[in-house]
């Protein structure tokens, strides 16, 4: 299968150095902040001279080690994100109605951050360390995890209801049907879903506020660079061969104008 | 643009059941991989917590429940 495999391979690459800009992002905006709760987490726990024994004695890696892991942790999720939206990509790109594959990969790329990030940043933002109940973790993951799905489910039921207008109808009443959809699931998901309130009453609001910022950024790079890198290295075919699958002579070229290639 | 003839998309795989097959092997293979980055607390990476340690400003920074 080289049209399967030639679509991933670019999906794969696209998230790694997606995920390695999303990293560095993350690297400059969310450190700070992140250093800044972990003095608070630190101030907690050392009132407690128990607690900081324990604290100490699990340290397996340090602070410079984590910084480091940032860019391990953002480069693998990015490569895996990548190749999930490459796969969705051959899966549905005859669903999506438009004859210009960059467009369809930057459609797929909006509606994974829609879908998988920003419904499920409403309801479950992130947090910083010294935030969040550990007795908890296993409910909130499994949460987080569930209003991804139905997040997906929702830019799903939006794009539905899109078409279950006639296209005659006009743009509008369809752009109406579509968020109506969409905001339908989510907002029954939000209801449905367990509320956590674990912000300790202590914590600056100004860097909890400016840590989610910084979370949100750093999804909003990497789904950004992903859909734009896929969308680019989809339209660079390999010059002696070309992995079409229903082979013919003509090619359509490189995508047009909106995502011309960055560089050379 | 207004293009008379539309052009072919480069890649439009038909859809069978061996490519979902593929696509399913592929999918799991990178939810695993999502695991390890996002989830794992060392009981499927045998690393006992080092890489959960390791990855753990990235896990807080692209929004994952973490502790």
């Amino acid at each position: 299968m080289p049209t399967f495999l030639s679509v991933l391979l670019r999906g794969l690459l696209a998230g790694l150095v997606a995920g390695l800009i999303a990293g560095t992002f993350a690297y400059l905006v969310g450190e700070p902040r992140i250093d800044a709760a972990i003095a608070i987490e630190e101030q907690a726990t050392h009132s407690v001279p128990e607690a900081e024994a324990d604290h100490h004695a699990e340290e397996l890696v340090g602070r410079d080690g984590q910084r480091a892991g940032l860019f391990l942790a953002t480069g693998l999720f990015g490569a895996a994100m990548g190749g999930l939206l490459a796969t969705g990509y051959v899966l549905l790109r005859r669903r999506l109605r438009t004859s210009d594959d960059g467009r369809a990969a930057l459609l797929l790329a909006g509606a994974a951050l829609l879908g998988a990030v920003v419904v499920p940043f409403g309801k479950y933002p992130a947090n910083p360390p010294a935030v969040g109940n550990p007795d908890t973790i296993d409910q909130r993951t499994g949460s987080y995890l569930l209003l991804v799905l139905l997040g997906l489910v929702a830019v799903w039921a939006g794009a539905l209801a899109h078409r279950s207008v006639s296209p005659h109808a006009s743009s509008a009443l369809r752009a109406v049907a579509a968020v109506g959809g969409f905001l339908l699931v989510t907002v029954v998901a939000y209801t449905v879903l367990p509320s956590f309130a674990e912000v300790p009453d202590d914590f600056p609001a100004t860097l909890l506020w400016e840590f989610r910022l910084a979370s949100l950024g750093t999804q909003v790079v990497l789904w950004t660079g992903i859909g734009l890198l896929f969308a680019v290295l989809l339209g660079r075919r390999g010059r002696d061969r070309r992995p079409s699958v229903d082979g013919g002579p003509e090619r359509s070229g490189t995508p047009d104008g909106a995502e011309a290639p960055a560089g050379r | 643009m207004s293009n008379p003839v539309p052009a072919r998309p480069l890649a439009q795989p038909v859809v069978t059941a061996r490519l979902l097959w593929t696509a399913l092997a592929v999918v799991a293979v990178l939810a695993l991989l999502t695991y390890l980055v996002a989830f794992d607390q060392g009981a499927v990476s045998r690393s006992g917590m080092y890489l959960h340690e390791l990855m753990h400003d990235g896990r807080h920074l692209l929004g994952v429940p973490c502790h």
